[in-house]
């Protein structure tokens, strides 16, 4: 599998996402500047996360308007898998890529924790190898990660299974003490209603490596790589 | 033509940092202030002499970037 990985000015986990690609899973990886126009040959993108363009004006609004975008924008219509974490996740809103806004967080304080989220969908091609209201452990590095959207909007996505992890306690209970930065309705991940784009705030590229302490970010990259039957020994995971 | 263009939250948005600012305002004894709302403020020249030319021109910037309309409201005067 080939996975591209955008690199705007300004993103910083593009090197983290290439590492568990490349070095964890095994896969071929190739970093896209974000001048780049044309992409060919891909079989998923990450958007990584950072503070793309300073987060000037707002998140990700300003990256939505790099050259790239309107690739990236190309290869998700065709059914392309898309994957935005943190930033990535922004600048998907921005981009009108996925539903919502994203407000500082009601702390006002930048969170960098672990926390728990719980799958609430996992027939997805990003979450297929959990099981169902399976709860992941993964970190959170943000200050603007207060998901917001309009009712209709909000009853629409839950609907149509779009939510796809939301923050939760240890035992996967979706409670408000629970809900770190003030998302509605607990939100920490969505998913297009074409089921190929998702955008979550934890970081699963943090913790993807049991030296890490932490593999349960990793189910996200092996479902990306099933989705395209790439087995977990193709992945070099048999024996690692 | 100058754009002095404000955006702020719409009303209803859960708006945290005006909240920590009343709170402080609170703290130093302005115990009447309250519904504080933080926005943006910018300043745009327009090499436009066209007054309805340069509005549709300011409202097209809003709408696509410096305002995200789900949450943010604009308004803007041209001088």
């Amino acid at each position: 599998m080939k996975i591209g990985i955008v690199v705007f000015p300004g993103s910083n986990c593009d090197h983290d996402c290439a590492y568990v690609f490349k070095d964890v899973l095994g896969q071929s990886v190739e970093m896209i500047w974000h001048k780049a126009t044309l992409l060919a040959g891909l079989d998923a993108i990450v958007l990584p996360g950072g503070f793309s363009y300073g987060d000037y004006l707002r998140t990700g609004a300003i990256a939505r308007f790099s050259p790239v975008m309107g690739a990236v924008r190309a290869f998700a219509e065709k059914g392309g898998l898309v994957i935005g974490i943190c930033n990535g996740f922004q600048i998907l809103l921005e981009a009108g890529l996925l539903p919502g806004v994203m407000l500082r967080n009601t702390s006002l304080n930048f969170i960098c924790k672990d926390v728990y989220v719980k799958v609430e969908n996992a027939a997805t091609r990003f979450t297929h190898c959990c099981e169902s209201g399976r709860v992941l452990r993964i970190p959170i590095a943000h200050a603007d990660g207060n998901y917001y959207t309009d009712p209709v909007t909000l009853g629409g996505i839950k609907a149509n299974a779009q939510v796809i992890f939301r923050y939760c306690t240890a035992d996967g209970k979706v409670t408000p003490a629970a809900n770190p930065n003030g998302s509605l309705d607990n939100i920490a991940g969505i998913m297009n209603a074409d089921g190929n784009v998702l955008g979550m705030m934890p970081h699963p590229e943090r913790s993807a490596e049991s030296v890490l302490g932490n593999e349960d970010g990793r189910l996200i990259f092996l479902s990306m790589l099933s989705a395209f039957g790439t087995s977990e020994i193709q992945a070099g995971l048999v024996g690692a | 033509m100058k754009a002095k263009i404000h955006v702020t939250l719409k009303q209803g948005i859960l708006d945290p940092q005006g909240k920590a600012i009343e709170h402080a305002l609170d703290s130093l004894g302005f115990n009447h202030a309250s519904n504080v709302r933080v926005g943006k403020y910018m300043e745009v020249d327009l090499d436009e002499t066209d007054r309805a030319k340069a509005d549709a021109q300011v409202k097209r910037m809003c709408e696509q970037l410096l305002a995200n309309t789900v949450i943010e409201e604009y308004r803007y005067d041209l001088q």
